[in-house]
């Protein structure tokens, strides 16, 4: 795999800071993290990038990454929806799956992509996620997920509600074998994703400031006819509430999990 | 019987309040219940029933979220939108039936999770996500019949089974028609052409292979002599179907529970 990193690194390019809307060097971004110069906020990493910063070089192999277009329903405007957001991230659908090692350690591994389609789930996403954990079964791996999505994929009906059960049963499924899950919540995890796999982890980790939770703001306000103060559902407020371990910040998060597989023995799937 | 009658038609139909609700299922078809309550961590959720109780002197266990018929019960069961407490006392039940190996039975009614701040504070999303983990391998039979709205995630927490029944104008949907047109389109009241986009209807879901069986209902529910002999019919079928699923080891159930769910959108193999 060629660094994206690496020529991020050499970019006279500029991005856009999708918190400030300041236009910040693409170079300047990789060196932190991606997070923003200007305003501190975590901006959204590209997959690929995510994954060199948190694996071993060159040890990512993708697994998974069959061009499977699904439109199970048909619904008016998503064909021409997914191929935009296709054309625009370079990848075929909004989750990325495969083996890498972690500070020496193998391990599954998949991240979410909140550039495609907002990382919603149907059918193809459920499935890459449910083939990951049954692969690392197989193999006896861990699976460390990066989540971030806007809910469930409307456009794929009720099957993309289905793929809730399949992600999460796949997860206990390796659960009982014995292995590890540790789950990122990443900017912004909601819906049926954060109600699936993405809190069923053995360890739950997220990204400071991250938006996790279930319904959006706006319909809570509806709902109550209350503001709701700036930090709800931030991962601060959800370490309060206890849904989640700890929050970590991105230039730690790969000592992080190193620190968590090297606490785990080849019984529970870590192998150096 | 009805018949041709449109998505959103379906979906009215199904919200409609003179439709029978849980309380009243659970009243046609089994002989004796006993509800109980709370899910020993916080509270008790009005919005959901739960208990033990026989169908055909077969024990059960019973699990329905509940609306209500007039306002004041409406109120009172919180429109049937499901809390974590609802989810954890469910769950409770659930584990409880495993050990009694007692096969349980929901029934879904259900226009979304309660959208409050106190929900989110609870944590309803891992709630949800507790019950989807822990339905999937639960050693007893599981039959789930979906008696009018099946909405979204907060359906989906009651409703891992090993099979799934739909009432004819039943529906279940990843998200509410208004909900999909208003998020998708702009406009709300391209609702009723959104709910066809969306294919949630029961020969929709027996077509992907969710829905196991649909059940033909009441032309009118609040016709007392046809509603008996609806909920007679349905407990038939409910003590037939357990009676089966029984005979079944509960290894090969769960095994087969996972590949039914495995199999919805399944494009790998390994």
């Amino acid at each position: 795999m060629s660094g994206v990193l690496e020529t991020m690194l050499h970019s006279e390019k500029n991005a856009v800071c999708c918190k400030c809307k300041k236009s910040v060097s693409e170079a300047e971004l990789v060196k932190r993290y991606f997070i923003c110069p200007e305003c501190h906020a975590y901006d959204r990493i590209p997959p690929r990038a995510r994954i060199e910063y948190l694996t071993d070089k060159d040890s990512f192999n993708e697994l998974f990454c069959a061009d499977i277009d699904a439109d199970p329903i048909s619904f008016p405007g998503y064909a021409e929806k997914k191929a935009a957001s296709r054309k625009k991230s370079g990848e075929t659908e909004a989750v990325l799956c495969g083996t890498a090692r972690i500070g020496g350690y193998e391990t599954c591994i998949f991240v979410m992509n909140s550039e495609f389609m907002m990382a919603s789930m149907g059918t193809v996403v459920g499935d890459r996620i449910a083939s990951l954990f049954e692969y690392a079964i197989k193999r006896k791996l861990p699976v460390i997920g990066y989540a971030a999505s806007g809910g469930a994929r409307m456009q794929e009906g009720v099957l993309s509600l289905m793929q809730m059960v399949k992600t999460s049963i796949a997860a206990k499924k390796h659960s009982d074998a014995g292995l590890l899950f540790i789950v990122c919540l990443t900017d912004p995890t909601m819906g049926g994703v954060t109600a699936s796999f993405a809190t069923l982890g053995d360890i739950i980790i997220a990204e400071p400031n991250a938006l996790i939770g279930f319904a959006g703001r706006r319909v809570i306000e509806q709902n109550t006819g209350g503001k709701l103060p700036e930090s709800f559902q931030s991962a601060e407020f959800q370490l309060e509430h206890g849904v989640i371990d700890g929050i970590v910040e991105r230039k730690d998060q790969r000592d992080y999990l190193t620190d968590v597989l090297s606490m785990h023995a080849e019984k529970w799937g870590v192998k150096a | 019987m009805t018949t041709e009658i449109t998505a959103y038609e379906k979906v009215k139909l199904a919200r409609s309040s003179t439709r029978a609700t849980t309380a009243d299922y659970i009243k046609g078809v089994t002989d004796k219940f006993i509800e109980l309550h709370g899910d020993r961590r916080f509270g008790d959720d009005s919005a959901v029933i739960g208990g033990i109780g026989t169908i055909c002197g077969m024990p059960i266990t019973v699990i329905g979220t509940e609306k209500g018929h007039d306002m004041g019960e409406r109120m009172a069961r919180k429109f049937g939108c499901a809390s974590p407490e609802g989810y954890r006392k469910a769950l409770r039940l659930v584990k409880q039936a495993e050990k009694f190996s007692r096969p349980v039975l929901f029934f879904v009614d259900i226009q979304g999770a309660n959208p409050g701040a106190g929900a989110e504070e609870r944590g309803i999303a891992e709630a949800i996500a507790e019950n989807l983990y822990e339905f999937g391998a639960v050693k007893t039979p599981m039959l789930t019949i979906v008696i009018g709205e099946g909405g979204s995630g907060g359906a989906l927490a009651l409703s891992v089974a090993d099979e799934i029944w739909m009432l004819e104008n039943a529906y279940y949907s990843v998200i509410a028609p208004e909900s999909c047109a208003s998020i998708l389109f702009k406009e709300p009241s391209r609702a009723s052409e959104v709910a066809e986009y969306l294919k949630m209807t029961a020969p929709d879901l027996n077509g992907f292979g969710v829905v196991e069986r649909i059940i033909g209902e009441p032309s009118d529910f609040t016709d007392d002599n046809a509603v008996a002999k609806f909920m007679s019919d349905l407990k038939v079928q409910i003590a037939e179907k357990f009676a089966q699923l029984k005979k079944t080891s509960v290894k090969k159930l769960v095994a087969r529970r996972y590949d039914k769910y495995r199999r919805i959108g399944k494009y790998t193999e390994l």
